[in-house]
């Protein structure tokens, strides 16, 4: 019984140390990494799965990727918290880069974005080419549409379109426009759910798996575009910055090597992203 | 409900097949949030044993924060903590965001409280039958503290229990200091909210199954072990 | 060796003890000495309890004083066995262990210390189980062990055998004696009058805060002084 009794102290000294262990064997000495603050389209579209393990093998660099709408991909750009900002909101990013937060832009790639509505569609929009009339036959029959509203370059793009469409938003807006604050995923799931239309970018779009009766009702309009840049992070603002780490990023990602790598990124036979770096 | 069922085959399918990168994510959920549940019970146990015994000013405005604090919620302590640790934050040059240990931190805020405040009442009930024998025997506060903390014991490895199971199933605050950075930071919860995102409930909730089944079965050992200890040391 | 220094005797001075309006010890004036076995009698609610606790020092008085015949106002060399003894979570000797390390006994001598204790009151067999899961008359002789193992000058026993039943309170006695013959200087409280007077020297004998009667024990049962004690005496053995 004195055994049993003093089992139970070690025994507990015994958990701890290997408690200790267990969560300490996490802290050793780390690769060469940078962050990269970018948007949950690139990240759930699967490239970087795709894309990083490349540049990973070539360059001997771990990229570690923050993914969230481009609004907050900047905000943490701006605080110092990554090294590179890889986003899709042009004129956000050309503010940005006024501003001094970065040094310099490169487009990298672009897609597009693409209308998806319920198989019933009472806007009576699919097949439609022209994204703003589609966008104002909406607001006319005020068929149900979730915005992102969360400041993201989708959500830009969003607002840009109801701008050029004519519309205004602040007057227009009622029950049937859905502000939900998300990100692409959790809008598209808001957006099966109750049969609405909803603006999202071909890459997501295309890994998403729980459409139920959503499909695309309008693609294929130029100013569709969606185009990604890549930022390095003002090492001048931020002493943090790993520069030459994050600058053989960006090198890569637009060399013929990296370009190559993102236009053989495809899900079912599809290619999601389209490589138009300048040449160097 | 079919995706309930086809849930479940997806989560004993991802059990079987033992994926590694699933292995990988479950064992950083349990480093982390044992890793925080260890350092908030060392703060958390003294601490909330201090406020059953000892007599001090603030000691009540103290107990109300921290009853309080047990609903603390997680998107908050996540904000709080990040904008500690970031870059332009006071600890920033610690260089922690977006690291398991900014995760660990974290928790740590979330769970100290509950820690504290049920090790609290737990200590004041035993302290209750405690007192004046400790006293005759001649223990100061700090012995005492010891003392009734070691011969709670059996009732405390519930309160980390409780600790363990906020830590392992929240998701707000290591969502925003850990970044959800794949095979860095990406946990259990995140994983779940990160499928959901992409539309792929089934898998979600498979991994939502495997979070339960885990923290089910850390409390069934637990239990177990607390009825034997119980049992025999009374 | 040095003589140890001693302890008794306890004065008491006009010590009462109010609290929440009431009064519960009303100026009372004592002398505990050596040698004898002082059992405090009187009916529940008398103040016994509160009398040896502040004896003991758990209690502050709240008049009067309290000195013991050295400077501190709680000296170590005294202890207390209390009606419910409170046994930690651990084995028997572990129990006694404790006790003696918050005594400052050196970790090398506590060990011996406490199986001798435990030899003592008879419980050497069972020094490893754990204390909570003994009999309540096995837990009370450990409590006795416990304080004994201290070697205090004074005892203090608050109706040790009040939870027991009579085998056990028997047993408790006995080893009360044995702390007595050992040289240690009994003070108990009790309102069973047969213990009282197998055990006592002397009876203080309390009713209301207030000591109504300090007389040798044999004294007291042939002949009390107060109305009171006479009628204690005749309610608690109406067969007389």
């Amino acid at each position: 019984m004195a055994l049993s009794l003093s089992i139970t102290r070690r025994g507990l000294f015994a958990l701890i140390a290997a408690c200790s262990l267990f969560v300490a064997t996490g802290v050793r000495a780390e690769d060469p990494y940078i962050t990269v603050a970018s948007t949950t389209s690139t990240e759930q579209s699967g490239l970087f799965s795709h894309l990083l393990p490349q540049f990973t093998k070539a360059r001997g660099i771990q990229v570690r990727v923050v993914a969230l709408g481009t609004g907050q991909a900047l905000d943490l750009a701006r605080r110092g918290d990554a090294d590179v900002v890889f986003v899709h909101d042009k004129a956000a990013e050309q503010k940005f880069l006024d501003e001094g937060y970065v040094v310099q832009r490169h487009d990298v790639m672009y897609n597009d974005f693409v209308l998806i509505g319920p198989k019933d569609d009472p806007a009576k929009i699919a097949g439609s080419k022209d994204i703003l009339e589609a966008l104002r036959k909406i607001k006319d029959s005020r068929a149900a549409f979730v915005s992102r509203g969360d400041k993201s370059g989708t959500h830009a793009a969003e607002l840009r379109y109801w701008k050029a469409a004519g519309v205004d938003l602040d007057a227009a807006k009622g029950p049937w426009y859905r502000d939900t604050g998300s990100g692409m995923g959790p809008a598209l799931n808001t957006a099966a759910a109750t049969g609405a239309y909803i603006l999202a970018d071909r890459g997501t779009w295309l890994s998403f798996k729980n459409r139920r009766d959503l499909h695309i009702v309008v693609e294929g309009d130029k100013r569709l575009f969606n185009q990604y840049g890549v930022m390095l992070v003002n090492p001048a603002k931020h002493p943090y910055v790993k520069k030459d780490a994050g600058q053989a990023f960006i090198d890569w990602m637009i060399s013929p090597t990296g370009q190559q790598v993102i236009a053989d990124y495809k899900i079912d036979g599809q290619q999601l992203f389209f490589p138009n770096a300048e040449k160097p | 409900m079919p995706e309930i069922t086809q849930a479940l085959i997806a989560a004993a399918d991802l059990v079987a097949s033992g994926d590694s990168k699933l292995l990988a994510i479950i064992v950083l959920s349990l480093r982390v949030s044992l890793g925080a549940v260890f350092i908030a019970a060392l703060i958390g146990l003294p601490l909330g044993a201090a406020l059953a015994v000892g007599r001090f000013a603030g000691q009540l405005p103290l107990t109300v924060v921290l009853n309080a604090f047990m609903g603390l919620p997680p998107v908050v302590v996540g904000l709080f903590v990040y904008l500690l640790l970031s870059r332009a934050g006071p600890l920033g040059p610690l260089g922690l965001l977006f690291t398991p240990a900014a995760m660990v931190i974290a928790q740590v805020v979330l769970i100290t409280p509950i820690i504290a405040a049920l090790s609290r009442q737990i200590v004041a009930d035993a302290w209750h039958d405690y007192a004046e024998q400790l006293k005759s025997l001649g223990a100061g506060l700090t012995q005492s503290i010891r003392t009734l903390l070691w011969d709670t014991r059996f009732s405390l490895v519930t309160v980390l229990l409780a600790g363990l199971g906020r830590a392992l199933a929240e998701v707000g605050a290591v969502m925003i200091v850990g970044g959800n950075i794949d095979g860095v930071t990406r946990v259990m919860t995140t994983t779940i909210a990160l499928e959901t995102s992409k539309g792929d409930l089934p898998l979600a909730l498979a991994l939502g199954f495997i979070l339960i089944g885990l923290v089910l079965a850390l409390n069934t050992g637990a239990f177990l072990i607390r009825q034997t200890a119980q049992r025999r040391h009374g | 060796m040095a003589e140890p220094r001693r302890l008794l005797p306890l004065q008491m001075s006009e010590v009462s003890y109010r609290i929440n309006g009431r009064t519960l010890i009303d100026r009372i004036d004592l002398s505990i000495r050596t040698g004898t076995r002082t059992v405090i009698l009187g009916p529940n609610g008398a103040g016994k309890s509160v009398l040896m606790r502040l004896a003991h020092g758990l209690l502050e008085p709240t008049g009067g004083q309290i000195r013991w015949n050295v400077p501190e106002a709680r000296p170590r060399e005294q202890a207390m066995v209390f009606q419910r003894p409170v046994m930690l979570r651990r084995s028997a000797r572990a129990n006694i262990e404790y006790a003696l390390k918050l005594a400052g006994v050196p970790a090398g001598q506590r060990a011996e210390r406490a199986m001798a204790a435990l030899a003592r009151v008879g419980l050497e067999t069972i020094a490893h189980n754990p204390a909570r899961v003994l009999s309540g008359g096995e837990q009370q002789r450990l409590a006795l062990a416990r304080a004994w193992a201290l070697e205090p000058q004074v005892l203090f026993l608050d109706e040790p055998t009040a939870s027991l039943d009579p085998g056990a309170a028997r047993e408790v006695e006995a080893i009360i004696d044995a702390i007595h013959a050992a040289g240690t200087k009994i003070v108990m409280s009790t309102h069973n009058l047969g213990q009282a007077r197998r055990l006592a020297d002397e009876i203080l004998y309390l009713q209301a805060g207030r000591i109504e009667e300090s007389t040798a024990a044999a004294e007291f049962f042939r002949q009390p002084r107060s109305a009171h004690a006479a009628a204690f005496i005749e309610g608690e053995l109406p067969w007389r």
